[in-house]
Parts: structure tokens; C-alpha cells; sequence
């Protein structure tokens, strides 16, 4: 999946010349914690709902303080060098982007314009919606050697057991040469499914890590 | 206590069978009336035999087209070319003859033990047939057809306009009562079940809570893999009590799967008969603490069905008419009577010896690993 299948096209932005005030009641009113900052229509910058609050002065101080600082515009607190993504980035890279440069959202360009955003949390969601569970169905892992073909021998079992499976993911196996397939199968009783592939002689792997037989 | 308490039972209930190699199997229900039989437990005036649950009440779950292709279906000597679509015909779920009729057999049944329960004429009743939780909307699953939870939740929502507590004991997700109620806060549905980390149907997450206004009336404890009584117990009775009191239900609807114990063949929890003893007291005590009495229970899974289910449901009943049973051995009639047709030696006593089940791994990490679970599953939930 690409960013521009999950990213959010209706952006809230500010200008630089927008108050702290006013960008406060912006992310309140939208309930969102990032803002970007254009200029002529160019992206310049991001503030985020830590860069608005720590602009504020501590709740000791005088009211006369407090509202001048709401009366500043974001172009004095905003960060300039923003990090930023582009629609057809894959949802992974964005997430180790994410991770890498500590940020908690992504501004999303298509030449240069901005045309949408991510949050970590939208990533994060997206990456769980991919490992998780879409139908009711049973978990099973299967480890096989790692080389063309493996995938297919094991699906070949699995149509002749008659299961539907929801989903495949392939991991590192336990050695170099070897790799786990982890299936979604759609069956509350998969003993059949475990019978034909051990008869058959790969490996299955149950709930007690180490390879005990469920 | 009063004794008033119903069975609704009746051997037609037998006619809801996929075929032999079939791990789904209700002649269980013959098995544990046998048992309760032989025990002394059961009189002529405790059993009550179900009606049919009409279109009308399954459609207060199911949609109406998915009924017609139930009905049809059980009909027709091929399979419908809809039939897959709605999860018919699959390795779970087999076609057979008569299949709309069996299930709604089953459904009216538990409509039955409402009806007794909400009109006053039993405190407590309990179906054995029911329990049939993962069935959807539209949707055969895991071995079920229509849902009689659902139908019966939806049935007392619409009749009495009651606070429904739902309680799933089963070693799998309720999915099928939860996705149903998932937004309502008059109904409250609790599922305490092995992890779906690899067990069907692998929802039933902590992070399900309900949505809308029904958030925080979804509460699920995912237990792991090879949990003992002591844990799961634990985790029981810190949860359902807390919830139950702060809920406030007018009736309490418990489903009472015994596919937790050690020996059945579909999952990995690692308990023994003696939870089948002490999850129905709690659930009896507080439908008297909080509801008037009301309880309505029904079965569930449960797929080693000589050496546990008909221990586990005549601890059920003997709860329920507080009539205490003690260990000891099985009744001798009982034994000798099936003995010859089991496929595995019948157990010889009533508890299980817990030298003979299997020694389990990591049980510190599990036990403190559910009791983490149980703290972050209360999070939300009303409480009392
Ligand atoms: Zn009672
Ligand atoms: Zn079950």
C-alpha cells in the first residue's frame, strides 16, 4: 500500500502570518495535533500542538504575558525544515521514516504542492490493519526452506485440505537457509490442515514458541 | 434458593449433525441428559422440550436472505451456487438435509429459557443445544448457523427492554454476540478465551471495546496459550463480578462452552473439569445479587464430548438446582453403558485427577501475563 491510499487530503494549514492563538483553536477545533505552515503556496514550515504549548508561559505567570504570546505569529516558533513525503511512498518507508527523524507526522508533496498528511498513527494503524485479522480464522506457521517454490507446495496443501486462506506473511526463519510462512486460514478446526502438512513433512510451528505441536 | 429451574431438552435436538468425521457433535446432549440421569438430578417436570424459533425472530438478528438460503439449502440435493457466499458448504460448516430446521430448533430453545425466565414461571433455564456464538448476520462460522445468543439477546432487548449481561466462558471469542451488540450500552458482553494469536477466530482483543455508545461494553480477556483453572479462575472472578455490579443487568445470559479444558482437541488452554464447577456459581450468585434470580444459560463448544462435556454441563445443572455434587465416581450405569462406544477410556470420576493431565510450561509468566490482561481489560468497562 502507498501513502496516498491511506493519507488524509483535507489538510488544516496556517500562513506564517497566522497568530498562536488562532492555531491553538485550530488544532482544539479539529481535533489534531499538527499544523503545516504555507507561504504563497509553498509548505515553509510545521507547528505541532508541543511547539504551540511550549510557546505558551507557565500557568505562574501574569495574563498580560499570555496573551501576547497568542498575539505572535507561528512563522517565530514554526519548524522550517520540515520532513516530508511524497504519495507514492510505500507505508513501510514512511514508517521508518517516521521512526527515524522523530516525527509525528508526514506532509505529503506531489510536486512540490501539499496534497496530504500522515500521522504516526495513521501508520501505525495501517500496519496493524496488515498483520491483523479481517475474517474469523485460525494462526498457523510453517517453516520452510528458503528458496523458489516453497510457498507454492505449501498453498498446494492447503487447497487439497479444502481451507481458505485470509492471509500470508513470510519472516525470518530459525537459520539462514530457512524462512516461516504465517497463514491466516479460514477454519476453527485446522487439525486436518496440520495432519496433511506434517504427513507431508514440513514443519509446523504452535502456540508454545519452540515448536510444539498445538 | 428455589429449585425452579428448566432444562429444554429434547433428542431432536441430534438432527443438527454435519456427518460422522464431524468434530461439532450434540449427541453430547444425549450423553450428559444420561448423566444427569443416572445422578438423580433431573425430574420429569424440570424439562421443558423447545419450540422452533420463527423467521420473524431470526431476522432480528439474521437477514432475511441468508434464512432463505438456510431453508433452501436444507432442501436441495446440491449445493445453491449462494451457499459459499454465505459460509455454507465449507469444511466448518457442511450442507445437510434439513439444515434450517435443525438450527432453528436449537434457536428456539433458548428463546424457550427466555420466555420461562422473563414470564416468572422459572428462575433459571438452561439449553445445552445453545451456545452457537459464532454465527453472523449473514454468515455461517466456526460450526454455526444462527447465532440463538444473538437471537435471544435481541429478543429480550425487544420484548422486555432489558439490560442484557452476556457472559462467554467458551475458549473461543464470542465474535458473533460481540460484532451484534457492539454498539448498544444496554448489552454487555464479556469474553474470557484463549488468546486468537493462533486460535480461531483470532478477534477478541483487549483494544475491542465496543464503539459509539456501546464503548466500553465490549470487555475481552485474551488468555494465553496452556492457562491452568487457578489462572483462569483468577481472571474470572476479578473480571465478571466488577463488571456485572457495575452494569446493573436485569438478566444474565451466560454461554458456557467447556472447550477450555485440557483434553479438548480444538484449542490449548490447559483446565480441568473443576472450572465447569466454579464459573457457573459466580454467574448463579450474582444473577440473585443483581437480576432477581434470572439467569438463562446455554452450551457452546466442546469437541471431547465422552471425557468432558457431560461432566462440565451436569456441574452446570447441579449448580443451577442447587443440588452440590461431590467428587466421586461417575455413575456406574453410565460408564457401562458407553464405555463400548467411546473412542477414548470414559473418565472414572467426576473432577479431574490433576495428576493426569499434561504438566504445562512457563506457568508464572502465563498466570502473571492474564492477570495483566484482566487489569487492562477492566479499563473501560462500568464498575461496581
Ligand atoms: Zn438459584
Ligand atoms: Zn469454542
Amino acid at each position: 500500500m502507498r501513502l496516498e491510499d491511506i493519507m488524509r487530503k483535507r489538510v488544516v494549514t496556517v500562513s506564517t502570518a497566522t497568530t498562536i492563538g488562532e492555531a491553538l483553536s485550530l488544532l482544539r477545533g479539529n481535533r489534531i495535533r499538527h499544523l503545516p505552515v504555507l507561504e504563497d503556496g509553498k509548505l515553509v514550515g510545521i507547528v505541532s500542538d508541543r511547539d504551540l504549548r511550549d510557546a505558551l508561559p507557565s500557568s505562574l505567570l501574569t495574563h498580560e504575558d499570555d496573551s501576547q504570546v497568542l498575539h505572535k505569529t507561528v512563522s517565530e516558533i514554526m519548524t522550517r525544515r520540515v520532513i516530508t513525503a511524497h504519495p507514492l511512498d510505500f507505508i513501510e518507508d514512511a514508517a521508518k521514516t517516521v521512526y527515524e527523524y522523530k516525527v509525528g507526522s508526514l506532509p505529503v508533496l506531489d510536486g512540490g504542492r501539499l496534497v496530504g498528511i500522515v500521522t504516526e498513527s495513521d501508520i501505525l494503524n495501517c500496519l496493524v490493519e496488515m498483520f491483523g485479522v479481517h475474517k474469523p480464522s485460525s494462526h498457523l506457521e510453517v517453516e520452510v526452506e528458503d528458496r523458489a517454490g516453497s510457498l507454492a507446495e505449501v498453498s498446494q496443501v492447503f487447497r487439497e485440505a479444502g481451507v481458505n486462506v485470509c492471509s500470508v506473511i513470510v519472516t525470518p526463519g530459525s537459520a539462514p537457509q530457512k524462512k516461516i510462512l504465517v497463514f491466516r486460514v479460514q477454519t476453527i478446526d485446522p487439525r486436518p490442515l496440520l495432519d496433511l502438512l506434517t504427513a507431508k513433512g514440513f514443519s509446523v510451528c504452535g502456540p508454545a514458541e519452540g515448536g510444539m505441536r498445538p | 434458593m428455589s429449585r425452579r429451574s428448566r432444562l429444554i431438552y429434547s433428542p431432536d435436538y441430534t438432527a443438527y449433525y454435519f456427518h460422522k468425521e464431524h468434530p461439532f457433535n450434540q449427541r453430547r446432549l444425549i450423553l450428559t441428559h444420561d448423566l444427569l440421569t443416572r445422578y438423580g438430578l433431573l425430574r420429569a417436570e424440570d424439562i421443558v422440550p423447545p419450540r422452533s424459533a420463527t423467521d420473524e425472530e431470526l431476522a432480528l438478528i439474521h437477514d432475511r436472505q441468508y434464512i432463505e438460503t438456510v431453508r433452501a439449502q436444507g432442501h436441495s440435493a446440491s449445493e445453491l451456487p449462494t451457499a459459499a457466499s454465505h459460509g455454507l458448504g465449507t469444511e466448518d460448516v457442511p450442507c445437510f438435509p434439513r439444515m434450517h430446521e435443525a438450527a432453528s430448533l436449537i434457536v428456539g430453545g433458548t428463546l424457550q429459557a427466555v420466555d420461562l425466565v422473563m414470564n416468572g414461571e422459572a428462575d433459571h433455564a438452561f439449553n445445552p443445544a445453545g451456545g452457537l456464538h459464532h454465527a453472523f448476520r449473514g454468515r455461517a462460522s466456526g460450526f454455526c448457523i444462527y447465532n440463538d445468543c444473538s437471537v435471544a439477546i435481541a429478543y429480550l432487548r425487544k420484548h422486555w427492554d432489558a439490560r442484557v449481561l452476556y457472559i462467554d466462558t467458551d475458549a473461543h471469542h464470542g465474535d458473533g454476540v460481540q460484532w451484534a451488540f457492539y454498539d448498544d450500552p444496554h448489552v454487555l458482553t464479556v469474553s474470557i478465551h484463549e488468546t486468537g494469536k493462533y486460535l480461531f477466530p483470532g478477534t477478541g482483543d483487549l483494544s475491542e471495546r465496543g464503539t459509539g455508545e456501546g464503548y466500553g461494553y465490549t470487555v475481552n480477556v485474551p488468555l494465553d496459550a496452556f492457562t491452568e483453572d487457578d489462572s483462569f479462575l483468577e481472571v474470572y472472578r476479578e473480571v465478571v463480578p466488577k463488571v456485572a455490579r457495575g452494569f446493573k443487568p436485569d438478566v444474565i445470559v451466560t454461554q458456557n462452552g467447556c472447550d477450555a479444558h485440557a483434553y479438548d482437541p480444538l484449542t490449548h488452554l490447559s483446565c480441568s473439569i473443576g472450572i465447569y464447577q466454579q464459573i457457573p456459581r459466580l454467574a448463579h450468585q450474582l444473577a440473585h445479587e443483581l437480576c432477581g434470580g434470572r439467569w438463562i444459560a446455554v452450551g457452546g463448544g466442546g469437541y471431547d464430548i465422552w471425557r468432558v462435556v457431560p461432566r462440565a454441563w451436569t456441574l452446570l445443572w447441579s449448580e443451577m438446582t442447587d443440588q452440590p455434587l461431590e467428587d466421586g465416581p461417575l455413575p456406574a450405569g453410565w460408564r457401562e453403558r458407553w464405555s463400548q462406544e467411546s473412542d477414548v477410556p470414559l473418565p472414572e470420576r467426576l473432577f479431574d485427577d490433576a495428576e493426569q493431565l499434561p504438566v504445562i510450561p512457563r506457568r508464572r509468566e502465563i498466570t502473571e501475563k492474564n492477570r495483566i490482561m484482566a487489569e487492562r481489560a477492566l479499563l473501560h468497562a462500568p464498575q461496581g
